[in-house]
């Protein structure tokens, strides 16, 4: 007989100051702000004054329409921002204050998704035009960055809706409208971007995934309601899973089913404590807990929390607070962002 | 009328009569839950994109194909396209999502569905309808808006 222990989510803050529906939040590499933005073409950026969030700055006038995903760079210098106006912004602080330096354009339709490799030399988009682009970013002169495209992938047969790097190669995966989750790699000899994985066991759209911490697992979520996490079986792996191209191939090794009522929008994989929160269409943001005695080819995660009516409408995205274990911000169509605290 | 039309002659379906408002609905202190009735009432009237008729006198939209549960925030409305192959079905199920977006407390979750078996491409549109991201897109496009406000302006 299992028994589970339940945690609990606490509220320490709901954040006010956009106006509609919050499309993603985004925590600064240190932990120390926050950033979010939405339908009303902003970009907040909160930070701590004592014990309360209060807003830093808004940035304004970098997009004419949605600003659908906002990412961090690595070093936090720098804010990518992708948009329905099919251009992705970056923005620095070279001046003192974040302002929009360079505009990366070249998708023929709405940017769904951003993402900084962890090296922050290359920068992923994806669009609904079904790319996925690689950018080299050539920031390390004085003079003004470069945004160089690298790649054009056209592996996806539908709108691309997340794209997000390995946390230490220079890997990228990317969730589709097309039901699937690929895997894009630079080849050695030729410097070209190709799929070298595609991930079919999703029977709707595939909304968000996350990487774990080693890179060697991946969590998706999809509008079919569940969660999948997929496992990288590499050439010569022990387990005798065949290889063909002498490429890795990945797994599912676990869905979890029955639990979401609606889409699952987004979801999380923490880097220090290994939990996976998901935001939900429903309403509710569940934590999830990965069994301690489970077998890694075959995982089973328990469900450790669920906080009914977390928001008053669909929770679009979810993330952890990379240096804080347990704190979690939270964006919803409600137009707020909210603060938690998960104690176990 | 233009040539160009889909559908030449579309089958007219008798309107239903105006509902009768209760005195349990006019007591402010009486909850009043919606209804199918009610929500059946928001979406009647839409026009039709093509033709100068309303989607109840085509028989595109009907009371008995709505489900509500208001204690759960649901609401459920299937519609179904004059003809299997019309091009227009995505509009159509556009134009009842954005008048029910609007009509509705935003507590409600609305799903816009094609009634099952009533046309070819049916789970594409049905899946494109249910995708909130591609809708919000759709709805920054200035000349689909238009569009739709036009199938949503109610006609003197």
């Amino acid at each position: 007989m299992f028994i589970v222990a339940m945690g609990t989510l606490e509220l320490k803050q709901s954040l006010t100051g956009h106006r509609g529906r919050v499309w993603s939040v985004g925590w600064h590499p240190k932990g120390t702000n926050l950033a979010s933005c939405g339908e009303d073409k902003t970009i907040i950026i909160w930070g701590l004054e004592g014990a309360k969030w209060v807003t830093k700055m808004i940035l304004t006038e970098g997009h004419s329409r949605t600003i659908r995903e906002l990412a961090w760079s690595p070093c936090g210098s720098y804010i990518a921002s992708a948009s329905f106006d099919a251009t992705t912004a970056v923005w620095d602080k070279k001046s003192g204050q974040f302002e929009c330096n360079a505009t990366l354009e070249g998708h023929e339709n709405e940017v769904k998704s951003v993402s900084w490799s962890t090296s922050g030399e290359l920068l992923a988009t994806c669009s609904r035009d079904k790319s996925v682009w690689v950018w080299e970013v050539n920031n390390k002169l004085a003079s003004d960055d470069e945004y160089e495209c690298a790649a054009v992938i056209n592996a996806h047969t539908q709108d691309v809706k997340k794209v997000r790097w390995h946390p230490r190669e220079e890997i990228l995966a990317s969730a589709s409208y097309d039901n699937t989750v690929k895997i894009f790699k630079e080849d050695a000899a030729d410097s070209d971007w190709s799929c070298v994985a595609s991930m079919s066991s999703h029977a709707s759209t595939v909304w968000s995934l996350s990487w774990d911490k080693t890179g060697d697992r991946i969590a998706t979520c999809s509008d079919d309601k569940t969660v999948k996490i997929w496992r990288e079986y590499k050439p010569g792996n022990d387990m005798g899973v065949a290889t063909p191209n002498n490429e890795s191939v990945w797994k599912c090794v676990c869905t979890l089913s029955g639990y979401h009522t609606r889409t699952i929008y987004d979801i999380d994989w923490c880097k220090t404590t290994g939990l996976l929160v998901t935001a939900c269409g429903d309403d509710i943001i569940r934590i999830f807990k990965e069994d301690s005695d489970c077998d890694p080819h075959q995982a089973s995660f328990t469900m450790v929390c669920s906080v009914d009516s977390a928001h008053a409408q669909d929770v679009n995205c979810v993330q952890w607070n990379p240096t804080i274990p347990g704190q979690l911000a939270s964006a919803s169509d409600d137009s707020t962002v909210k603060i938690w605290f998960y104690n176990e | 009328m233009n040539e160009n039309l889909e559908n030449i002659n579309p089958k007219l379906y008798k309107k239903l009569d105006d509902r009768e408002i209760t005195v349990e609905e006019q007591d402010e202190d009486v909850a009043d839950e919606f209804d199918a009735r009610e929500v059946f009432d928001i979406i009647r009237n839409i026009n039709d994109p093509e033709h100068p008729l309303t989607l109840e006198e085509l028989n595109v939209v009907e009371q008995d194909l709505i489900e509500v549960d208001d204690k759960k925030n649901r609401v459920d409305v299937k519609f179904t396209p004059t003809i299997p192959h019309c091009s227009m079905a995505t509009l159509i199920g556009l134009s009842i999502r954005v008048q029910l977006l609007r009509a509705l407390p935003a507590r409600f979750k609305v799903s816009v569905e094609i009634s099952p078996g009533t046309h070819v491409s049916e789970a594409a549109v049905n899946k494109q309808l249910a995708d909130k991201e591609r809708v919000a897109a759709a709805l920054e496009n200035a000349m689909l808006l238009g569009v739709i406000n036009q199938c949503l302006a109610p006609k003197n």
